[in-house]
């Protein structure tokens, strides 16, 4: 077995094991955790809790006025690393046939030279998100180890994706293998660190939905 | 029993005679008892963006990046890392992450009550939309069973265990009203054995803000409702609320509500008071461990109310006025609009801060930091945020519609030597009746 069938067979296999096991295992070890109802009476006129819920969900893709230049370029630069890597996952024809192959599911990809484009944006949106968390006192206050861990780990397959893709470094395959590893790293710290905010995010804002709406506040 | 340290020492007090280790295992047992379904997912969705401290007065106002919010969770986090997530056993085995010290605790003290007013507006700049302030509050929990708060709230816990109140003894009620009724020229009605409305108060209104107290009086008097105060549940600050002191926080909520359901009111008419609102109105219910038998309401809800439904008609007074939202009130109560509908039957030509609403800044007093001492130089940096912003609206009138937002407000003008003073709305509506 080379390098590519051990990526492509038992190292991937492992890290989607891990990847599903890991993040179920998270998630229900936070939603079976017991649950205290509100009991006061609701502001008159407020909305359900699922569209309280909802409300913020979506309120909270942008910031408020009072924030939008403070955060700007936090903002702006996580939608493009976000957007990007979205583009990248699900736009390039060799990681829609992945994908098939895995569930059956498929769609028309993106010129290839476009998400390469792409992915160079990406990569120099990380490398800013990376300086910025360095850099700015808050943020290097904030962080912890597996912050950078999740940075790396986030980072690395968007630059071995664009190494095996321009042939650079090294033979094709073993460029490929890389990248596949890289992509099962990824997978398998996911649920330990704070990638796991791509599914809490939902459950988080929802939570501060319920909460406020049922007082009657947007929160 | 207690020790307040020198000013060159962390600025941290403790109560009772605790060995560091049991007040550590207290603080830790009370931390892990927290962690229900949206502690935990507000615990575990943070990114580490540092988006908070934009919105938080405290770091806006010193640039200090401690004063992060969601920094002022750290160790509660660890907490919840070791004993209570979904990968514990692994974080405890491995050692990933370390378990609170006696030191870390104490230094965290400044974090989470000196410099967190629990006003909420960080939720709101949150891209995952955390609230941290009722992280915060769960926090103080711990803190509190540690006996790691400051000095000057644990003294108003023990009065307020003593006496109900933080102000005062309820058998001085009586002649505390009786006094306030002569000096303002109102009848304001003590212990009546049935009423339909139980009226409460927040401490300064039975000290330097008795004029309050009479504008309620003046008006409900003018409604002709049959209310009363009581001197066994009278006060409704809820000091329990601000300290993490659980077992007060229920006793002082049942106070009132078992007066409330004992002489046969159906309503508990909370005064100008953020916190009062938040432990009364949101929480009491939890605490009583059922839906309340009456309905809670605020003095501001009230208000808006009875000029709404025709029943209390004011003159209208015709300046421009700005006006402070008390965060516990609008941000976390959901009273903005009716503050407004009052502020505009009074005629007032609104003139809005321009962060106002439920973005408002807060005072800077909330959570028991206008009580707690030492926090007084780092407050009076945050009321340059508000006075700034006042006075950019050039308004004649600065209203506000929480007397701890006023107190907090008044004492930042004092030592700023401002000459604006904020005016309680209810008193602006008790001073403009109409004939």
């Amino acid at each position: 077995m080379d390098l590519l069938d051990f990526a492509r067979g038992p190292a991937l296999q492992f890290a989607l094991a891990v990847f599903v096991l890991g993040s179920t295992w998270r998630l229900a070890g936070i939603l079976l955790l017991p649950r205290m109802r509100d009991l006061s009476p609701p502001r008159a006129g407020a909305p359900g809790a699922l569209a309280g819920a909802l409300g913020t969900i979506v309120g909270h893709l942008w910031p408020r006025r009072e924030f939008v230049r403070a955060t700007l370029f936090a903002t702006v630069n996580s939608y493009v690393f976000h957007v990007g890597l979205a583009l990248i996952v699900f736009g390039l024809v060799p990681h829609i046939l992945f994908i098939e192959g895995l569930t059956g599911l498929s769609w028309p990809g993106l010129p290839s030279n476009l998400v390469y484009a792409v992915a160079a944006i990406t990569l120099v949106s990380l490398l800013a998100a990376l300086v910025r968390r360095v850099v700015h006192p808050v943020t290097r206050l904030l962080s912890h180890a597996g912050d950078y861990v999740s940075w790396a780990l986030t980072a690395l397959p968007v630059a071995s994706g664009l190494l095996a893709a321009s042939h650079l470094g090294a033979r094709y395959e073993t460029l490929l293998a890389l990248h596949i590893l890289s992509i099962a790293a990824f997978l398998v710290w996911f649920p330990f660190g704070k990638l796991m905010h791509a599914v809490l995010f939902v459950f988080s804002r929802g939570a501060t939905g319920m909460r406020f709406s049922h007082r009657g506040v947007r929160a | 029993m207690s020790s307040t340290t020198a000013a060159a020492r962390p600025p941290y007090d403790k109560q009772g005679d605790a060995s560091d280790a049991a007040r550590v295992a207290a603080a830790m047992r009370s931390f892990v008892r927290e962690f229900g379904v949206t502690a935990a997912v507000h615990m575990e969705a943070c990114v580490r963006c540092g988006m908070c401290a934009e919105a938080c007065h405290f770091h806006v106002a010193t640039g200090e990046a401690r004063y992060t919010p969601v920094y002022k969770l750290e160790l509660f986090r660890r907490a919840y890392l070791r004993e209570a997530a979904a990968f514990a056993p692994l974080v405890r085995a491995l050692g990933l992450v370390k378990a609170p010290t006696i030191a870390e605790l104490e230094r965290w003290q400044e974090l989470i009550y000196d410099s967190c007013t629990m006003c909420g507006r960080c939720t709101l700049v949150c891209p995952m939309g955390i609230d941290i302030a009722e992280l915060v509050k769960e926090a103080r929990h711990g803190m509190f069973k540690a006996g790691l708060i400051p000095e000057r709230l644990a003294l108003m816990d023990r009065a307020a265990r003593q006496w109900n109140s933080t102000a005062t003894p309820g058998e001085d009620l009586p002649d505390i009203l009786a006094e306030a009724a002569g000096q303002h020229g109102v009848a304001i009605p003590c212990d009546l054995p049935q009423a339909d409305m139980l009226v409460t108060a927040a401490p300064a209104e039975l000290g330097e803000h008795t004029k309050a107290l009479a504008a309620a009086a003046k008006i409900l008097n003018r409604l002709g409702i049959r209310w009363t105060m009581h001197s066994e549940g009278f006060d409704a600050s809820n000091i329990g609320f601000n300290n993490g002191d659980m077992e007060l926080q229920e006793r002082l909520t049942r106070s009132l509500v078992d007066t409330a359901v004992k002489i046969g009111a159906h309503t508990v008419l909370l005064p100008e008071c953020g916190h009062a609102y938040g432990a009364a109105r949101w929480e009491a219910a939890k605490w009583y461990g059922r839906e309340l038998p009456v309905r809670v309401i605020h003095m501001t809800e009230f208000l808006d109310e009875v000029i709404a439904d025709g029943r209390l008609r004011v003159n209208r007074i015709g300046a421009s006025a700005t006006f402070h939202d008390p965060c516990q009130i609008v941000r976390r109560g959901g009273l903005e609009a009716a503050a407004r509908r009052v502020l505009a039957a009074l005629g007032f030509e609104l003139v809005e801060l321009q962060d106002h609403g439920v973005a408002g800044y807060c005072c800077g007093g909330g959570g028991g930091v206008v009580s707690n001492q030492r926090a007084a130089p780092l407050r009076q940096k945050v009321f340059e945020i508000k006075r700034a912003q006042v006075e950019a609206t050039g308004a004649r009138h600065f209203v506000t519609s929480c007397g701890q937002c006023r107190i907090t407000l008044e004492q930042g003008a004092q030592r700023a030597k401002w000459n604006v003073l904020p005016e309680s709305l209810l008193e602006l509506v008790a001073d403009h009746l109409a004939d």
